[in-house]
Formats: structure tokens, C-alpha cells, sequence
């Protein structure tokens, strides 16, 4: 059993439960994967294993190191590879080169989901750090300004870690327990839960939850 | 635009066949009610005032004067706690939201009938 799986978010929409209840969804292609390589505690230091995403990618246009790599797993139309750490006695079985698809999520189950999120430029404090900002009107000179950012003649200097504007977004953003809602193994797509970090089309990671 | 295997997610949850709806028709609207371990239907009849949305999470807001009093009540078109849709009337109307009709009473809240 592979401790997670690779895939695209494609997009959002609604389903309804069997009760009649409303769940907003995300779906998102994953897989099929490869096993690229299978890392060992006696040739690496640990064990894990790397999977590959098989998405058609033209191989030809990889560096050359990186096509030298797959080649040894015989993975076609990978580009994407990440790596899964693996506890002791869990997916112990997988050998390099075999396949792990989406059928090995079952529905009702927790998946944790890892992307990167949308990138929001240079953005200001109340975007970024949720500051309140001052009112529109009523004469009000104070609308999205930080504010003060410390004392004067002492400290003579702003204390590291102050929250100011700067860029925002695409960072690693992990999502933890969202339900798995369905699985649709003709298409190799996974419904989930909830939101999931990044935009439609972006790389995500997903890892069975603990 | 929403890619087809979202659709496709989406497609298994709508219903077979909902009725070619405008603003300003007349409808009833069939609602399963579960009453202990039992179920039964009610209905919902009176004005589209709104569609919103598209695809499965399409909604209508129907309007109703009852006891004077005026009750919206707001369904997923695709819910499988709808149980039926069916047209009573038409009404022509000239645009898609019909708030206005929110401020009429009487007489004055009538919608003629469309022409086909």
C-alpha cells in the first residue's frame, strides 16, 4: 500500500451525500503513478519511496540527469517526482517500477494534501497578515496603512519577525484531513472535501492521513 | 472554464430530467420531509423569482404569499430531498431577478401568462 499518491487539481464543484446534505468537492486527477525509485535505510539512510507522475510529459525535454534517473525505472511521460516517506511494515512490497493508482484510496477514508498555494504578488497587511485597517470615510486618513511598527529612541530599531507587506502566496501549504468523498478509477480521479492550496492545473501531493 | 472530468464528477449528481424553467413561472415543488422514520411529500407551490449558479449547484428561489405573509424558500435544483419540479403556469416577465415583486401585493403582484 502506497502512503500517498501524485496529482493535478482540476477544480471545484458540489455533490450531495445519499442524506441529502450538500459537500462542496474538489477533484483532482491522481495518478497513475510509478515507483521511479526505492529508497533503502542500507543504500540511502532511510526508507521512502519516489513516485512518478505518468502525465505524457515529453521526456526528451528533461535535463539529461533527470532522464538518465526514470529511465531506470522504465517511468515514461514522468516529470514530476516526489518522495513518500515509509514507516516501518507500511508499503514495504513496492518495488521500483511498479504502478500505484488511485483505486487504493477508498471513499470515507482522511488524506492530507499538499500544493502550493496561489501566488498573490507584493500584497499589503490586511491581504497578507489580516490586519483590521482604518475606516473608508467619515474623514478618515487611515485605511490600509501598517500603523506603527515600534518605539522610537529605544529600541532605535523594529524587532525582527514584525509583520509588514511583502510577497504572498506560493508557499507549501498542507490541508490536513479532508475526506475522501469519491473515487473514480476509469478517469484515475480522486474527489476530496473541502478546498485544496494552488490553482487548477497545480501539482498537489497527497498523503494518506495519520 | 470547468474541465470536463469536474463536470463528469458533477454530472452523476444532477437529476435525470428538470423542466424547462423561466423566471416568473408558476411552480410546485415536491419536498421529501422525513417525519420519524417515515417520509412524505410536500409542496411548495408559487413564483421563480432567482435561479442562481449553473450545473449541479443551480438553485431556485421560489416565492409564495401565504396568509399574507410572503415565504421564499430557496432549493437546489439537483437535491435528492427535491423530489419533483412541475411547471403550473408561465408568467411573462422581462427580466431574470424578479425582486420587485417582493414590494407588490395583490393585484398588482400578477404575472400574465406567456405567450409560446
Amino acid at each position: 500500500m502506497s502512503p500517498g499518491i501524485l496529482g493535478k487539481k482540476l477544480g471545484m464543484t458540489q455533490v450531495f451525500r445519499p442524506d441529502g446534505q450538500v459537500v462542496p468537492v474538489t477533484v483532482l486527477k491522481a495518478g497513475p503513478c510509478v515507483v521511479v525509485q526505492r529508497k533503502t535505510p542500507t543504500t540511502d539512510g532511510y526508507d521512502a519511496i519516489q513516485l512518478g507522475l505518468v502525465e505524457g510529459a515529453k521526456t526528451k525535454k528533461l535535463p539529461k540527469p533527470a532522464q538518465g534517473h526514470l529511465k531506470k525505472s522504465g517511468a515514461g511521460g514522468v516529470k514530476y517526482t516526489r518522495e513518500f516517506l515509509l514507516q516501518p511494515g507500511d508499503g514495504g512490497d513496492l518495488k521500483q517500477g511498479d504502478r500505484v493508482l488511485v483505486d487504493e484510496f477508498k471513499p470515507s477514508t482522511k488524506v492530507d494534501i499538499i500544493g502550493i498555494s496561489k501566488g498573490r504578488g507584493f500584497a499589503g497587511l490586511v491581504k497578507r497578515h489580516h490586519f483590521r485597517g482604518g475606516p473608508s470615510t467619515h474623514g478618515s486618513m487611515f485605511h490600509r496603512a501598517p500603523g506603527s511598527i515600534g518605539a522610537s529612541s529605544f529600541p532605535s530599531r523594529v524587532f525582527p519577525g514584525m509583520r509588514m507587506a511583502g510577497r504572498m502566496g506560493t508557499d507549501r501549504v498542507t490541508v490536513r484531513n479532508l475526506e475522501v468523498i469519491e473515487v473514480d478509477a476509469d478517469d484515475n480521479l480522486l474527489v476530496v472535501k473541502g478546498a485544496v492550496p494552488g490553482p487548477n492545473g497545480g501539482y498537489v501531493i497527497v498523503r494518506r492521513a495519520k | 472554464m470547468i474541465s470536463p472530468l469536474v463536470a463528469k464528477v458533477a454530472s452523476k449528481h444532477k437529476r435525470a430530467e428538470v423542466p424547462a424553467l423561466r423566471p416568473g413561472d408558476m411552480v410546485k415543488v415536491q419536498v421529501k420531509i422525513k417525519e420519524g422514520d417515515k417520509e412524505r411529500l410536500q409542496a411548495f407551490e408559487g413564483t421563480v423569482i432567482a435561479f442562481h449558479n449553473e450545473g449541479v449547484s443551480r438553485t431556485v428561489t421560489v416565492r409564495k404569499v401565504s396568509f399574507g405573509h410572503g415565504v421564499e424558500r430557496i432549493f437546489p435544483l439537483h437535491a435528492p430531498v427535491v423530489d419533483k419540479i412541475e411547471l403550473v403556469r408561465t408568467g411573462r416577465v422581462r427580466r431574470a431577478k424578479l425582486y420587485y415583486l417582493r414590494a407588490l401585493k395583490g393585484k398588482a403582484a400578477r404575472l400574465r401568462e406567456r405567450e409560446s
